[in-house]
């Protein structure tokens, strides 16, 4: 018998076991039961279940207006980190609290909130409409919804590495002659790039599923303005259990997709 | 090149961090802003390259006073205390930053960035290193890239600040004569601040002495060592023991601690009115013998060699003076007599 190996960090094995039961139970045995569920369907089923226009729509809408939505909040979220990092103003704090709000605000609050705002009738809406900018019930509403909610995620990623950007690298900057905005763009940006990423790749995971804030000011008409968990929702009224499922699981493999590319940008940057 | 500052005032709140600064150097100096913390050396050095302002008193290079010249239009080197190098950047491109942060009308062209970044890693013996990232070189070859940076926009003044304070001190020795022969190769005008008095002595043609924001003294290494300004000075410099006392009668009487008076005459420096004083005693001015219970006024604490003699530590009524006596001649808990031959004396 060889002696068993001292570990100086003991308590591996169970951890791991602890972990692996937990994302067993949470995680890996609801998607499987989702995976499961459209086999119903057989094959060409499937297929026809989730390439019918009105999901491929859905799906457009979803994951684009995601996309759009995340990098339509990368300056604006990189410009409150800005201001809450680098000034001491008074109301700071205010502001830091309140970017949280998206975050611990009842979804369907931020929705109705925000339709009651830019419907053609409200405050903001009205002035948009008069100059021809319909908002609420158009594509263009699923993405300012999508991007309120994901305004925190950038805030929040970019903020510790903005924090822990060294003073003296900008003054290096200046010193060797260059402008600000020469500074901002070789020096500041770069340096962010990887946290911008990463809070983009959150902002637009949290919008692929975001459902609560959309779907009111959405308008949700098929072909134009509905989204893909929408969509699902639908289909479970209809107790069309397998057809919503597979809706799910295209959204599974999209949104796995897309992460994994984000992530190989990611690792690329890193080598370059 | 030549700076000139007069009346360099800076305060930050209530404390002032500068007072009254005036400095000037001559083309092809060495100069070393020499203090401890929070003497605002880091200060000054910040404010000649823009990067701080000072509340009143002017800054002049070559001439042409700089107070409307933003940092970057001012072309100085500067080396910062942790290099402050980019670090999303290979030691090619931080080098090359400067070059390529220029108006398009004085760029450079890219074979031309090319061999002048890399004549100046090769000056640097850091040539194998340009594709590297900051982070994966040492701490000695992040100076190195930090000064090529610095030098490669041809800066008219080299400003560094604690260049060797992160360095440890095999490395820091080595780095202090190859950057005082780059110094004189390159024929700059540089200004670096330090903590370290055996640092500036080395390596500066002049030592510019500040105390609480105040520059007591600038003079050669030699001049400061031998006749030190003020109380301050002779402390902060030669490893001085620090003893109070009073000048009356025509001598030197110290107080508290049993040693006889030293004769005015005896003095190297001494304020012309008698009345109590601080004197200093480096640790060759003084003699230690062993001698019989009666007549020992101190006892030994420790020794060491150091080159022909040794270096002992002897207890003087609570006081722990440091001198230097003939190898062998003590032992340790042993009573001596210990006389000061000389003194520094300035008014208390």
């Amino acid at each position: 018998m060889t002696p068993r190996r001292r570990d100086p960090l003991p308590g591996f094995g169970l951890s791991l076991g602890v972990t692996l039961l937990w994302l067993l139970g949470l995680v890996l045995i609801p998607l499987l039961a989702l995976l499961l569920r459209p086999l119903e369907l057989g094959p060409a089923g499937f297929w026809h279940s989730v390439t019918e226009p009105r999901v491929l729509a859905a799906l457009r809408l979803s994951f684009l207006g995601a996309l759009a939505a995340a990098a339509a909040t990368v300056p604006p979220g990189l410009l409150v980190a800005w201001v809450l990092v680098r000034y001491r103003f008074p109301g700071r704090r205010l502001l830091d609290g309140m970017v949280d709000l998206p975050f611990a605000l009842p979804t369907a609050v931020a929705g109705l909130a925000l339709t009651a705002l830019y419907a053609p009738n409200g405050w903001l809406g009205a002035p948009l409409a008069a100059l021809g900018l319909k908002v609420a019930y158009t594509p263009l509403g699923v993405v300012l919804a999508m991007a309120f909610v994901g305004l925190p995620f950038i805030v929040r990623t970019v903020e510790p590495v903005l924090r822990d950007l060294p003073r003296e690298a900008e003054e290096a900057a200046a010193t060797l002659g260059a402008s600000r905005a020469q500074t901002l763009w070789r020096v500041v940006l770069p340096a962010l790039a990887p946290a911008l990423l990463a809070g983009f790749a959150m902002a637009a995971a949290r919008a692929i599923g975001e459902y609560g804030s959309v779907i009111f000011i959405a308008g949700n008409m098929p072909m134009v303005s509905e989204i893909a968990p929408l969509l699902i929702v639908v289909r479970l009224e209809q107790f069309d259990y397998a057809g919503a499922a597979a809706v799910g699981v295209a959204m599974l493999a999209l949104s796995f997709l897309l992460l994994l590319a984000l992530n190989l940008v990611q690792r690329l940057w890193r080598r370059a | 090149m030549s700076v000139a500052v007069r009346g360099l005032t800076r305060r930050f709140g209530p404390t002032a961090a500068l007072r009254d600064i005036a400095l000037e150097t001559r083309p092809g100096e060495f100069v070393a802003l020499l203090g401890p913390s929070g003497s605002g050396k880091t200060t000054l050095l910040r404010i000649l390259a823009g990067l701080d302002f000072a509340d009143s008193g002017t800054v002049e290079i070559e001439g042409q006073d700089m107070s409307a010249v933003p940092a970057r239009a001012r072309r100085l080197g500067f080396v910062f205390q942790n290099y402050a190098l980019f670090r999303h950047m290979s030691v090619f491109e931080n080098v090359a930053f400067g070059l390529r942060v220029r108006p398009r009308a004085a760029r450079p062209g890219e074979a031309e960035i090319g061999r002048r970044v890399r004549a100046l890693l090769e000056r640097m013996q850091i040539g194998a290193l340009e594709r590297r990232m900051p982070e994966q070189i040492s701490g000695g070859q992040r100076q190195r890239v930090a000064l090529a940076r610095a030098l490669a926009i041809e800066p008219r003044l080299l400003l560094l600040d604690e260049p060797f304070g992160a360095l440890d001190a095999e490395v820091r020795k080595g780095l202090r004569r190859w950057l005082r022969d780059l110094h004189t190769e390159m024929g700059l005008t540089s200004l670096f601040v330090t903590h370290d008095q055996e640092e500036a002595l080395e390596l500066a043609d002049r030592v510019a002495v500040m105390e609480a924001g105040r520059l007591v003294q600038i003079d050669t290494p030699e001049r400061l060592v031998e006749a030190p300004a003020t109380a301050f000075v002779a402390g902060f410099l030669g490893h001085a023991a620090r003893l109070p006392g009073r000048l009356a009668e025509g001598a030197l009487h110290f107080g508290g601690v049993p040693l006889p008076p030293l004769p005015r005459a005896a003095l190297r420096a001494a304020p012309a009115q008698d009345g109590p004083v601080l004197a200093f005693i480096r640790a060759h001015e003084w003699a230690v013998a062993p001698a019989p219970e009666g007549e020992a006024n101190a006892t030994l604490r420790s020794q060491r060699p150091a080159g022909g003699h040794a270096h002992v530590e002897l207890d003087l009524a609570g006081h722990v003076i440091e001198a230097e006596a003939p190898l062998g001649l003590l032992r340790v808990g042993q009573p001596c007599r210990l006389v000061p031959q000389t003194a520094r004396a300035f008014a208390a």
